[in-house]
C-alpha cells in the first residue's frame, strides 16, 4: 500500500511541486545582499583589520620593544630590531609587519603588555607595488594617529573582557 | 498607407521574405538577450540574492538592464580559440548547426490568426524535425573539440535527446489527434471556446510530458547533464569561446523560447483570449491576440527559470528511467485515451 502511495505521489510530482513552492515563496522575500561599496556590514569592536601602533596621550610611543609580539606571531610576520634611544629609553629601530605573511590572528595585540600594537577596523586596502605590503614603523604609527579615537573607544568598550 | 502597401508589393519576393525574417528575428534576439537577464535576476531573487544590478545606460544603474548588452559586446570582442587538435571545419560549423534549427522553426510559427512567415500544412512535423536537428550541433561540437569532457557531454546529450524526442513526438501525436491537423494555425483554432476548451485539459498528461521533455531537449536544468558543470566543466562547449560560445548560448535560449511558445500554442490556445466564453470577452477584444500568446509564452519561460532555481541535476540513469520507463508508457496510454475521446465525441472538446 505504501508503495502504491509513493508511486502515485511521485507520478503527480508531489515533492517537486513542494520544492517549486518553496523557491516560489522565497522569490518574494527581501534579498540578503549588501550592496557593498554603498552599504557596509557593521564592524565589531573586536574586528581584526590592518595594524597600527599607538602612542600615549603625551605623544610618547607605547612600544617598548619587548618582542613578545614577534615571538608569538604564528606566521613570523613581525620583524623587530631594537636599540636604546638618545635618552637611554629602549625603543624599536625597526618594526615591520609583512602583510603577505600576516594571518590577522590578533595574537600580537593580545600579547602586547602596553597595548602598543593593535588591529584597526580598516579592511579596505590594496598594494600596487612590491614592498608596499610591509607595514613599517612609520606606517604603523601613522595609522595609529589616524584612528586613535576609534582605537581608544574600541579598547574601552572591550575593557571588561580583555 | 496605400503607398506603403504598394511599395511593399513592388519589392522582390526575396527582399520581402528577408524583411519578414528580420521582423521576427530582431525581437527574438532581444528576447533572448533579456531572457538571460531575467534568468539571473529571477534565480537570484529565488536564492535571496539580487542578481545583476550595476550595468545601466548613460551612467544610471537602471536595475542592471544594460547587462545583456554588455555581455554581448564582451563576447563579440573576445578571441575565438580553436584548439589545435580540433577538427576546424566541424568546430566552426557546430554552433551554426545548433542555432540554425532554433531560428528556422519560427518560420511556421503563427503569431495570430493571419500572421505567420509561412502557413504550411505539415507545420507540426516541420517543427518536430527541426527541434530534433538541434542535437547535431551539440554532438558535432562535442566530437570536433577533441576534448574528453566535450565528448562526454555530447554523448550524454545524444542519449538523452533520443529518449525524450520519442516522448515529445508522442505528446505531439496526441495534439495531432485532438486537433485533427498538422497545421499549427488549425491546431489553435481547434481549441476555440474557452480556457476549458484548450488542449491542456484533455491532454493534461501529454502537456506536462511535452513541457518536461522540452526542458530535457533544451538541455536545461534539471536535465543539464550535457553541460554538467560540476562534473564535466561545461560539457559540449568547454572548448568554445567568444562568439562561437555566444552562438551556442543564443541557440539554447532561442530553443527555450521556442519550446515555451510551442507549449502555449498547442496546449494553451495560442493567441486565443483567456476570457473567451466567460461573457466578458468583448471587454478585451481590443487586446491583440499576439499579446495573449506572448503572455502564455512568458509563463512557460518563467517555468524554465523556476525549474532551474529549484531542482538539482538528475542523475544520468534517472534521466533514462524517466524518459523510457515513465514518459513513453504514459504518452502511449494517453494517445489511446485521446483517440477514444475523439472517436466518441466526448463533450465538450471533441463534439
Amino acid at each position: 500500500m505504501n508503495k502504491i502511495v509513493s508511486y502515485v505521489r511521485s507520478l503527480f510530482l508531489f515533492e517537486l511541486l513542494k520544492g517549486l513552492g518553496l523557491t516560489g515563496r522565497y522569490m518574494f522575500t527581501r534579498p540578503f545582499t549588501l550592496e557593498y561599496p554603498e552599504e557596509k556590514a557593521p564592524v565589531s569592536p573586536r574586528f581584526r583589520g590592518l595594524h597600527a601602533q599607538r602612542r600615549y596621550p603625551n605623544g610618547e610611543e607605547r612600544c617598548i620593544a619587548c618582542k613578545l609580539c614577534e615571538a608569538v606571531c604564528p606566521a613570523l610576520a613581525i620583524t623587530i630590531e631594537a636599540a636604546p634611544r638618545e635618552d637611554g629609553e629602549r625603543r624599536t629601530t625597526r618594526y615591520d609587519i609583512d602583510l603577505f605573511k600576516c594571518i590577522f590572528c590578533g595574537f600580537c595585540e593580545e600579547s602586547c603588555p602596553v597595548d602598543a600594537i593593535v588591529e584597526t577596523r580598516v579592511y579596505e586596502y590594496h598594494f600596487e607595488e612590491r614592498g608596499e605590503q610591509i607595514m613599517t614603523k612609520d606606517k604603523l604609527l601613522a595609522m595609529g594617529e589616524k584612528y586613535e579615537e576609534q582605537l581608544a573607544a574600541d579598547r574601552a568598550a572591550q575593557a571588561a573582557v580583555r | 498607407m496605400d503607398s506603403v502597401i504598394e511599395l511593399w508589393n513592388a519589392l522582390p519576393l526575396v527582399v520581402q521574405i528577408l524583411l519578414k525574417i528580420v521582423v521576427i528575428m530582431v525581437p527574438l534576439m532581444l528576447m533572448v538577450a533579456y531572457y538571460t537577464y531575467f534568468e539571473r535576476k529571477i534565480i537570484g531573487h529565488m536564492q535571496v540574492r539580487m542578481g545583476p544590478n550595476r550595468v545601466g545606460f548613460f551612467g544610471f544603474r537602471m536595475l542592471g538592464l544594460g547587462q545583456p548588452i554588455a555581455d554581448a559586446v564582451k563576447l563579440m570582442f573576445k578571441e575565438i580559440v580553436i584548439p589545435s587538435g580540433a577538427n576546424k571545419l566541424l568546430f566552426v560549423i557546430a554552433p551554426m548547426l545548433s542555432i540554425g534549427p532554433a531560428l528556422a522553426a519560427w518560420a511556421v510559427f503563427p503569431f495570430n490568426a493571419e500572421l505567420a512567415l509561412t502557413n504550411i500544412n505539415a507545420g507540426l512535423l516541420y517543427i518536430l524535425a527541426l527541434t530534433s536537428l538541434g542535437v547535431y550541433g551539440v554532438i558535432i561540437a562535442g566530437w570536433a573539440s577533441n576534448s574528453k569532457y566535450a565528448l562526454l557531454g555530447a554523448m550524454r546529450s545524444a542519449a538523452q535527446i533520443v529518449a525524450y524526442e520519442i516522448a515529445m513526438g508522442f505528446a505531439l501525436v496526441g495534439v495531432l489527434v485532438a486537433a485533427g491537423s498538422l497545421n499549427l494555425q488549425e491546431i489553435v483554432l481547434a481549441q476555440q471556446g474557452s480556457p476549458l476548451h484548450w488542449f491542456w485539459l484533455p491532454l493534461l498528461p501529454l502537456f506536462v510530458i511535452y513541457f518536461i521533455s522540452g526542458v530535457a531537449e533544451t538541455n536545461r536544468a534539471p536535465f543539464d547533464v550535457a553541460e554538467g558543470e560540476s562534473e564535466i566543466v561545461a560539457g559540449f562547449h568547454v572548448e568554445y569561446s567568444g562568439m562561437t560560445f555566444a552562438v551556442f548560448f543564443l541557440a539554447e535560449y532561442a530553443n527555450m523560447i521556442l519550446i515555451s511558445a510551442l507549449s502555449a500554442l498547442m496546449f494553451l490556445g495560442g493567441w486565443l483570449s483567456p476570457f473567451q466564453g466567460a461573457g466578458i470577452e468583448s471587454w478585451f477584444s481590443w487586446v491583440p491576440g499576439f499579446f495573449w500568446l506572448l503572455l502564455k509564452t512568458f509563463v512557460f519561460m518563467f517555468l524554465f527559470l523556476w525549474f532551474r532555481a529549484t531542482f538539482p541535476r538528475y542523475r544520468y540513469d534517472q534521466i533514462m528511467r524517466l524518459g523510457w520507463k515513465v514518459f513513453i508508457p504514459i504518452t502511449i496510454v494517453w494517445i489511446v485515451v485521446v483517440g477514444l475521446m475523439k472517436v466518441n465525441h466526448v463533450p465538450w472538446w471533441f463534439n
